[in-house]
């Protein structure tokens, strides 16, 4: 219990954002970072409450209130042990994660939650600097091999999990490096590449071996695979986006998110592009999803010098407050508005795109026309068109964030036969197993597209249940808990 | 034919092991020794006025049983001798008469006085014939009759012509046990109905299933003249059930006992083994015929019975043998002189107390006595009249005396003895009758050179270091949590107190866990309710002891000085370096054995049964060998032993050794690394421990220590310090739960009953403990502690090496269940705010799948197959509603907001809700002009008594005595003078700032015939408002609620263990009482089985969540349903479980006004959560096709287990128990259908409201006149209920009614009378005079005649204006113990008192003119008391924990003092008042002032504050 009244008379302060005229410049870090003294008043805000609703809107079951205790006691050493129990890399979902578990916070009912996301991202900063996070290869080794394909949060975290049990791991990605949407997809300024490198290597460290490059399915042989491991997790994501059936698609001018994206970080990374360039330098940007993507790509387009940028959400603008269906501790349902919607552009709601038009396949306009929400007598969703409300806009820049509708299917899944569920997912039993023994998956795969934490949750799950399949007895915890049962 | 007489066998949850007795007690004695049939007709006539302590069953003509115990009447015997044909009987003395009950059917009393004669014969006696004692059982009850026995009387000589007198009644006494053996064993039909009431050369029992007036009439023999007796011991019983006991009415053979021993499994297991190695010269080889000494079966009273005679017939003085079983509290008094002190402490070495409150009268036939249980927690009177003439009772005033005969008036005190020598023809004082015995031998002497103390032994060579490298391993396979060291040990270790909490138990039993579990965690804490007090160990901690002692106890029957050669501790817990000073000792008469508690872990259930069996061996060897002092030590675990529970290791060795006969010869020590909690210790030592070293714990804390996560702000040799301080509190704050006070009492009483484990288990480590519903065997465990060894020492290691979280305390999503987790608060909360019906389902489908995956006992029950009914035809949910009600919580627990909240809600549907123990705002009691009502149509008379005055009582619908509370039964509680505020002070009657106390015990109720007073008060006051009375469910509940029944209770609840609560101790959470379905059926088959059922409406709480819970509830028996959490968590509850802290953010548990203001909670919500339960309850009972709950109520046919769930643990359990219906009689009801009998027609304020007419109608003033008797109850208070009805809370104008009174007032003289009301009485009067009272004035003056020193005589008795508010009194004579306990504002002055006077005062003044008792102010916050301190010795009768002493100085106050000593003049004529009046100036200076510091300084808040506002 850190402090009996510590909610009553301390105010909720998070870390400071840098000045926007400063970011916009830069792709660094948004966050001012805060002082350890800080960090520990806002620890005594917690309740230490008898039900940590916390600990339950927290996909990985983070022991928070544990953690909030020992900050505020500057027990910071164990509280690393605390938070690393649940979660394999506190750096990046205390950088990226939207933060349920503060959406459940009971200090929500009626004041601001505790800045749970704050302090668990400075307990891990802090265990970093201090130089309390080496390198810990397992004492014994299984002698067990398994195999990981993909290196997003879900396979990263499978594959520690996994060797820290004894087995072998090796893990294939695909592209030039590692981290799949952690270094291709999430903007420089949500999350330093280096924190994700500095994990990598320690990875590596622990005896983890990592082959990029290597496209399984394509230029390695499922049926090598098979034979050299004694187990696969697969944990390739759900890359498949979601298409926009509209007129002129094809355009030029019209492009994926994620190509946007993955461009950016490349520069930013050093690298030579051998494409062409989607910069958004002087264009009005239009971005056709109200998503964390959605917002990622006004973030990057507004640094890139957009002369303006419009975020166009198909569903009706969210309330500002909780609507009386959607009572706290659920996942509030409201307007959120990320850095990036502080530092520029406009939001539109209710608006579904009719086509793209333009000349010599160059993308010039936009029509668009207003929707409105209907509820059938089944309680589905209908949009319909709100007569005579189309309208143009001069875009020279549309970038799709619509989402993604489930894995890439050719290569492994067909390959392997495996099942898929109605979502086009990859179904999975209780231990992540797929229809075929030894063969698990894990991550947006199998859920579809979400948090980085769900990734890590699913990662942990797989490894927990490859361990289970491979030793007899479940030795690591499940997502959600700290320890073996 | 089964029995005829005596308790039914065990069935269902029944057992016959439950039953309680209390009663009336007293005898009549001619001090001289002078023989008439007088004394007996006297003692007839004390019996009968003592009936009203008596009960009867549904039979109203059938008592309880009665009995008079007197001399035996030669003159008498050799006439009816002769008359029999017997011929001449051998002169006085040298022969004996049997009192023996036969069975009905004559054909078997042949067979059987044929047993009897054979051993007749071959004990070396004479058999002079056998007499039929002449009976008429015309005006005995019906179920009397029916079992009534036959009664013959054997007459029988020695063949030694020598042999008479003591050496004679030996013989005797072996030829009765001789004779109670072969009827046991001859196997002849009817064997168990035969039975001797006594045997003796000079007494003779008549007794039977009587009422008193029954027992002249029905026993001829006692009205002829030639019937005499110089001295009559008389019993009037009340037991807790209508079973035809003829047995077991009063007297035994020596005593007649009003109380209850809670130590008798202890006493009799350790009788069993101390019987082994008894030698006497005086009994020979007659002493190997003794076994059983106590005899199977019989009562706690017929077991004191069965010791006591042993240690007279072995050569003890009776007062002698009396007081070893029944010590003093010596410990901690600095008042007794040293040689008593070691006479105790010698005979300590010898046998252990027989702990609990009692009055126990006893006789030989030469001397007669009594004495009492060493906190004074039965009433004892006498009167000695000037022609020698002794009468003590139960109650003063049950035989008419003349005041000018009156010698002297008095009551036996804490641990006093009272006796009379018929053969010296003198009273012998306690003074020197214990004088003489406590200096027969050199105790002291023998002490001092024997026995030795911890303290004094050497430096121990190698005490044993921690080892942090291997710690968190050994923690991990004890199981330790990180919780466990945060919420458990950090308190302990840095304040010295128990950890608290709130909000109860919301997890599985451990046998439905599905976590691994301690073995401790299968047993429940037993606790005290009704039958007897628990005890406040704090403010009454005079009469605690933890003092613990080691060594080979000797032979019972003699005495020397190697009898006290033992080893004593001041406390049961060890350090590391004590314990290697017990291991190293090296002393004569010593040997320390260390026995390892550990098995090979991978051997399993089979390594660990070997372990255990060796484990036995190894120790019956030790004992064998010489050595007395064993250590079961469990230290050495690793990867390849795991360690024996320690708990099944003390089990198993302590059953072991009992079973050897060899228990008394050693002492078991545990050292091990598992005891980390309260309860873990006091089942140590339940099971037979001497001292536990916790190394573990204590080598966890020196590390927390060492990495700072214990302040380093603490000294580092508090911590281990501190840590023992808590388990030490801990320990006794559980003992006082069950009324026990020492240690050595407690060892081994095995107070505790099991859920979960098997029978085969139980019987063999833990032998009598009740375990009704098996459970897991050795098997799981084997497994448990596999689970937790494999997380010490994985095959694999893990990521991260750390201990498990926890969960148990607070939820977390690896640890253990909850009820209320994140899923069912939002859904809850969801669907009632929605009033979404079917949101409510899927959270109801959460709860009963839970239950499903079985979490809870009546998850694993399922609806039989029915035939359904279409809804429509099932009683309307209006209906249901009305049986609903929430729980009690106190405004002070919850807030104002919360609190009205609920109370509206409930009236909108006509449910009840109840105010919990605060009082209730006046300003509640009228409807709001909207038209809601924020009444709460229960209101609660809890032990502290806040606000409950006549006009609170009349404004309920309900009223509800709490004996015990789900969350800690047998505890009190504390509201901390910083959560006082105005608002509850003045609800309270209280001063802000100033701590509140609610004591554990209702002061008033010690015993069950006191709940029936309470009772019959509270039902006088307001006829209208049934009484229910509040239990909690353990072993034996049932059997209480028949007592309370019985006692004319209208409603009684059964609480689950897991009830909420503002604030209790996590181990009382987690660890007493057991869950609602076992206590409510066990109440129901009870209820059932004595035929009471249908007269009292039963209701139940405890977790419970939705229509399915309401639904079994109902079918095991319950017809109202009480809910507290879930109604709570509709108005914002999230389980903080910080209601203690105040730190409620939702603003439901706490009166601070920033956080008050986010309340958020309504009407509307709970409203709609009883809409839905009602709703859900009734589509079940469509399905299963009822049609009204009446209908369904005790269906228990209708559940079944059920078979699917294969949960590992949970298959083992045997529901059969729950599920059994007794056998009906046709036509028994099984729910309420009559009401009861209150007896309200024969109170005497029936002639006082009739008389004072002119009063009540037009406020005339009105004098009335009576003679008043002990029979005469509560008088005053229904009239005081008829006042605060027409006139509320102000009452009449002042001495309005003025009552006069002459004679002996009964109990409750003047209880709850208010203003207007004068009530004098010339005589004297009993127990709680003035209780609660609010606004009138008592006077009792010793009659005018009277020759004796009132400040030397008892005038009135016990518990003297309990709770009481408003008024005055004045009383010219000494009162009893407890004087003005829990007063809040009364004005009383008396002229001497016992112990504990104003215990818990919180304010109000108070003058004694006399010698107090001790503890004086004992948890007393608030009032001030002037006491004239002549002798000087008052201030080492203060308990100064919270009060100080001043002189009398400030003008004020000196004019308050005097003023009310002139009061008391006026009022009583009082002699002392006059002459402190006449010579004010001498006497001034004497007296002392008292006042509690708290007090003083909120009085001085409180006029700074005045000033402020006069002056701003």
């Amino acid at each position: 219990m850190a402090k009996v009244n510590g909610f009553i008379t301390i105010q909720r302060k998070n870390a400071a954002y840098r000045p926007i005229a400063e970011r916009l410049k830069d792709y660094n870090e948004i966050p001012e970072p805060m002082s350890a003294e800080e960090i520990k008043e806002q620890s005594a805000r917690c309740m230490d409450c008898g039900i940590p609703f916390c600990h339950q809107g927290c996909p990985l079951g983070n022991v928070i209130p544990d953690f909030n205790d020992l900050v505020y006691e500057n027990r910071w050493r164990e509280a690393v042990d605390v938070l690393l129990a649940t979660n394999n890399f506190p750096e990046f979902t205390g950088r990226v994660c939207p933060a349920p578990c503060e959406a459940a916070c009971v200090l929500g009912i009626n004041q601001d939650p505790v800045t749970i996301k704050q302090i668990e991202v400075s307990i891990i900063d802090r265990a970093f600097e201090e130089g309390w996070i080496t390198a810990q290869p397992p004492t014994y080794r299984t002698g067990k091999k398994v195999a990981v394909i993909g290196s997003g949060p879900a396979g990263l975290a499978a594959a520690e999990q996994l060797n820290r049990a004894g087995h072998l791991v090796t893990v294939f990605e695909k592209a030039d490096r590692i981290g799949g949407l952690l270094i291709y997809g999430i903007p420089d300024f949500k999350m330093d590449k280096n924190i994700l490198q500095r994990r990598v290597d320690l990875m590596a460290a622990e005896g983890i071996e990592f082959r990029t490059n290597t496209h399984v399915g394509v230029d390695y042989s499922v049926e090598k695979l098979r034979a050299e491991y004694d187990a696969v997790i697969i944990a390739n994501g759900a890359e498949q986006p979601r298409e926009l059936p509209v007129p002129g698609f094809e355009l030029d001018g019209v492009h994926y998110a994620m190509d946007f994206l993955t461009q950016q970080n490349r520069r930013n990374l050093g690298d030579t592009l051998n494409e062409a360039d989607i910069l958004a330098h002087d264009k009005t940007v239009v971005i056709i999803g109200g998503g964390d993507t959605g917002s990622d790509c006004l973030g990057t387009s507004l640094r890139q010098g957009a002369k303006e940028v419009i975020q166009f959400e198909h569903k009706p603008q969210p309330p500002n407050t909780r609507p009386i269906h959607n009572p706290w501790p659920d996942w509030p349902m409201t307007l959120m508005k990320s850095t990036s919607h502080e530092e520029g552009g406009k939001q539109q709601f209710s608006i579904a795109t009719k086509a793209f038009e333009g000349t010599d396949g160059k993308l010039e306009r936009l029509r668009a026309v207003k929707v409105e929400l209907a509820f059938d007598e089944h309680g589905q969703r209908h949009f319909s068109e709100v007569p005579d409300s189309e309208f143009t806009i001069e875009t020279q820049l549309v970038l799709i964030a619509a989402g993604f509708s489930g894995p890439v299917q050719n290569g492994l899944v067909d390959h392997l036969h495996l099942k898929l569920t109605k979502r086009h997912n990859i179904w999975v039993d209780q231990d992540k197993m797929t229809n075929v023994p030894g063969v698990f998956a894990a991550g947006d795969n199998v859920r579809g597209q979400s948090l980085v934490v769900w990734a890590i949750a699913e990662g942990r799950d797989a490894a927990r249940g490859v361990d289970k399949y491979l030793t007899g007895r479940a030795h690591l915890p499940a997502s959600n808990t700290a320890i073996a049962s | 034919m089964g029995k005829q007489f005596g308790l039914p066998d065990k069935q269902g949850l029944y057992d016959p092991q439950f039953e309680h007795d209390a009663c009336g007690v007293g005898f009549v004695a001619n001090v001289k020794g002078n023989k008439s049939h007088d004394i007996i007709v006297k003692g007839i006539t004390v019996l009968t006025n003592l009936e009203h302590r008596g009960a009867t069953g549904y039979d109203p003509n059938t008592g309880d049983g009665a009995g008079i115990l007197i001399q035996l009447p030669h003159q008498f015997l050799v006439k009816a001798a002769a008359q029999a044909g017997l011929g001449q009987l051998p002169e006085e003395g040298c022969y004996g008469v049997a009192m023996v009950f036969l069975p009905r059917p004559q054909e078997q009393i042949a067979d059987l006085e044929k047993v009897i004669e054979g051993a007749v014969i071959d004990e070396g006696f004479r058999l002079i014939g056998w007499r039929g004692v002449p009976v008429d059982n015309s005006s005995i009850g019906e179920l009397a009759k029916q079992s009534e026995p036959h009664i013959h009387q054997l007459f029988v000589a020695s063949n030694d012509p020598n042999l008479s007198g003591q050496n004679l009644e030996r013989k005797l006494y072996v030829l009765r046990k001789v004779i109670e053996q072969r009827v046991r064993d001859c196997g002849l039909p009817g064997a168990e109905n035969c039975y001797l009431p006594s045997l003796s050369c000079y007494t003779i029992v008549y007794k039977g299933l009587l009422k008193p007036p029954q027992i002249p009439s029905y026993y001829l023999d006692l009205s002829d003249p030639d019937m005499v007796s110089a001295m009559a011991l008389v019993h009037q019983r009340y037991s807790t059930n209508t079973f035809p006991t003829w047995d077991r009415a009063h007297p035994y053979r020596y005593i007649a006992h009003n109380g209850e021993i809670n130590t008798l499994r202890g006493n009799t297991n350790w009788m069993n083994t101390r019987q082994a190695h008894f030698e006497s010269k005086l009994l020979g080889k007659d002493v190997k015929k003794l076994s059983p000494v106590v005899v199977p079966g019989g009562s706690d009273s017929a077991s004191f019975d069965n010791v006591l005679e042993l240690l007279v017939m072995g050569g003890r003085e009776l007062a002698h043998a009396v007081m070893m079983m029944v010590p003093e509290a010596y410990e901690a008094n600095g008042e007794m002189d040293d040689e008593k002190k070691a006479f105790y402490e010698f005979h300590q070495s010898l046998i252990e107390p027989w702990d609990g409150p009692a009055a126990i009268a006893f006789s030989d036939g030469r001397v007669i006595g009594a004495t009492l249980d060493r906190n004074g927690l039965r009433p004892a009177r006498y009167v000695v009249t000037k022609d020698d003439l002794v009468v003590l009772a139960s109650e003063t005033g049950v035989l008419d005396i003349p005041i000018e005969n009156v010698a002297r008036k008095g009551k036996l005190e804490p641990g006093k003895m009272f006796l009379v020598n018929l053969e010296e023809g003198r009273i012998i004082s306690d003074e020197e009758l214990k004088r003489k015995i406590v200096t027969r031998q050199p105790y002291a002497q023998w002490i001092t050179e024997n026995t030795v103390h911890l303290r004094d032994l050497g430096k121990p060579e190698h005490p044993s270091l921690g080892d942090s490298a291997t710690l968190l391993q050994r923690q991990q396979a004890f199981g330790y949590t990180a919780e466990e060291l945060r919420v458990l040990l950090t308190p302990m270790a840095t304040t010295g107190e128990e950890a608290l909490g709130s909000m109860g138990n919301d997890t599985p039993l451990a046998v439905l866990s599905e976590r691994p579990q301690l073995l401790y965690n299968y047993f429940k804490q037993l606790f005290a309710q009704v039958t007897n007090p628990p005890i406040d160990p704090i403010r009454e901690d005079l009469v605690m002891s933890l003092s613990a002692a080691v060594g080979t106890e000797q032979n019972l029957l003699d005495e020397s000085p190697i009898h006290c050669r033992q080893l004593h501790m001041e406390y049961p817990i060890l350090t590391d370096y004590q314990l290697e000073q017990l291991r190293h000792l090296d002393q004569p008469g010593f040997k320390t054995r260390t026995l390892p508690m550990l098995y090979k872990a991978e051997d399993g259930a089979k390594g660990l049964k070997k372990a255990l069996s060796d484990l036995c061996k190894e120790a019956e060897q030790a004992t064998r060998d010489g050595f007395n002092i064993l250590i079961l030590s469990d230290r050495g675990v690793t990867a390849e032993c795991a360690a024996i529970p320690a708990l099944l290791a003390t089990g198993a060795v302590h059953h072991h050794l009992i079973r050897k006969l060899l228990r008394t010869r050693c002492g078991l020590i545990v050292e091990s690394g598992e005891p980390r909690e309260v309860m873990h210790f006091s089942l140590l030592i339940g099971y037979g421990a001497s001292a536990i070293n916790p190394y573990l714990a204590m080598e966890t804390l020196e590390e927390m220590y060492i990495q700072g996560i214990i302040s380093n702000e603490i000294e580092h040799k508090s911590i281990v310090k501190n840590y023992i301080k808590a388990v030490n509190k801990g320990l006794l704050k559980i003992f006082s739960k069950m009324g026990i006070s020492t240690f050595q009492s407690y060892q081994g009483a095995q107070i505790f009953e099991i859920i979960g484990l098997d029978h085969g288990v139980v019987n063999r480590y833990f032998t009598g403990t009740t375990s009704r519903l098996g459970g897991i065997g050795l098997d799981g465990v084997a497994a448990e502690i596999e689970k937790h060894h494999e997380h010490a020492f994985p095959r694999n290691p893990e990521p991260t090496r750390q201990l498990y979280r926890g969960g148990q305390y607070q939820w977390r999503k690896n640890g253990e269940h909850h009820f209320f987790n994140p899923d069912t608060v939002a859904r809850l909360q969801h669907s009632t705010a929605a009033g979404d019906y079917r949101l409510f389902k899927k959270y109801t489908h959460i709860v009963n799948n839970e239950a499903e995956y079985s979490s809870t006992l009546r998850g694993l029950l399922k609806f039989k197959e029915a035939n359904s009914i279409p809804l429509e035809e099932v009683e309307p949910i209006e209906n249901i509603m009305k049986r609903f009600c929430t729980g009690a919580m106190s405004f002070g627990s919850i807030s104002k907001e919360a609190h009205e909240t609920l109370a509206i809600a409930m009236n909108r549907i006509g449910g009840k809700s109840n105010t919990g123990e605060g009082g209730e705002d006046p300003a509640r009691y009228l409807p709001d002009a909207n038209g809601d009502w924020r009444r709460s149509a229960i209101k609660q008379v809890a032990s502290a008594r806040f606000g409950v005055d006549s006009h609170y009582i009349v404004n309920a619908q309900e009223l509800q005595i709490k004996m015990a509370q789900g969350a800690k039964p047998g505890e009190g509680g504390q509201l901390p003078g910083h959560k006082v505020d105005d608002n509850i002070a003045r609800v309270r009657n209280s001063v802000p700032g100033v701590t509140l106390i609610s004591p554990p015990p209702h002061h008033d109720i010690y015993s069950i015939e006191d709940l029936a007073q309470l009772i019959f008060d509270l039902k006088n006051v307001n006829p209208q408002a049934d009484i229910s009375v509040k239990l909690v469910a353990e072993a034996g509940v049932g059997t209480i609620a028949a007592g309370v029944a019985k006692a004319h209770a209208d409603a009684i609840l059964i609480s689950g263990h897991d009830g909420g609560t503002g604030a209790s101790p996590l181990t009382s959470i987690k660890h007493a009482g057991i869950p609602w379905e076992i206590g409510l059926a066990e109440t129901q088959q009870v209820l059932l089985l004595n035929n009471l059922r249908s007269r009292v409406r039963l209701q139940t709480d405890g977790q419970l969540k939705t229509g399915r819970d309401v639904v079994v509830a109902t079918l095991l028996g319950a017809e109202e349903y009480g809910f507290a959490t879930a109604p709570l968590v509709t108005l914002g509850c999230v389980l903080m479980r910080k209601c203690h802290l105040n730190t409620c953010p939702v603003g439901v548990a706490t009166q601070d006004p920033r956080l008050r203001e986010k309340f958020a909670g309504k009407v509307e919500h709970v409203i709609n959560f009883f809409k839905f339960i009602a709703m859900e309850v009734r589509e079940i009972m469509a399905e299963l096709g009822f049609r009204t709950i009446d209908e369904m109520v005790g269906r228990v046919e209708m559940l079944e287990p059920n078979l699917a769930i294969s949960h590992f643990k949970a298959q083992n359990l045997d529901l059969s128990p729950i599920l059994y219906q007794p056998e009906l009689e046709p036509g028994a009801k099984r729910y309420y259908s009559e009401k009861q009998e209150h007896g309200l027609e024969k109170a005497l304020d029936n002639k006082l409201l009739e008389l004072a007419k002119a009063a009540l109608d037009k406020q005339e003033v009105v004098e009335i006149n009576l003679p008043i008797r002990n029979s005469h109850r509560s008088v005053g208070a229904m009239l005081g209920g008829e006042i605060s009805r027409r006139y509320g809370a102000k009452g009449l104008p002042k001495d309005t009614i003025r009552l006069n009174f002459k004679g002996s007032a009964g109990q409750s003289f003047g209880a709850f009378v208010p203003n207007g009301v004068s009530l004098t009485l010339e005589g004297d009067a009993n127990d709680y005079v003035g209780k609660g009272l609010c606004g009138g004035r008592i006077a009792v003056k010793t009659p005018v005649g009277a020759d004796f020193d009132p400040r030397q005589n008892v005038l009135i008795g016990n518990t003297t204006l309990y709770g009481a508010i408003r008024g005055e009194a004045y009383f010219n004579g000494v009162a009893g113990e407890r004087f003005c306990v829990r007063n809040s504002g009364v004005s009383a002055v008396v002229e001497g008192l016992g112990d504990h006077g104003c215990e818990y005062m919180t304010g109000g003044r108070v003058v004694v003119l006399g010698k107090t008792g001790r503890n004086f102010g004992a948890g007393m916050s608030g009032g001030v008391a002037y006491v004239l301190d002549e002798e000087s010795r008052f201030k080492g009768r203060v308990n100064l924990g919270m009060v100080d002493l001043e002189k009398v100085t400030d003008q004020e106050e000196v004019e308050e003092l005097r003023s009310l000593i002139e009061k008391h003049y006026r009022y009583t004529g009082s002699e002392i008042a006059e002459k402190i009046l006449l010579d004010w100036l001498a006497f001034l200076p004497r007296f002392v002032k008292v006042i509690p510091h708290e007090y003083k300084r909120a009085l001085s808040e409180l006029k700074t504050k005045e000033a402020v506002v006069q002056h701003g």
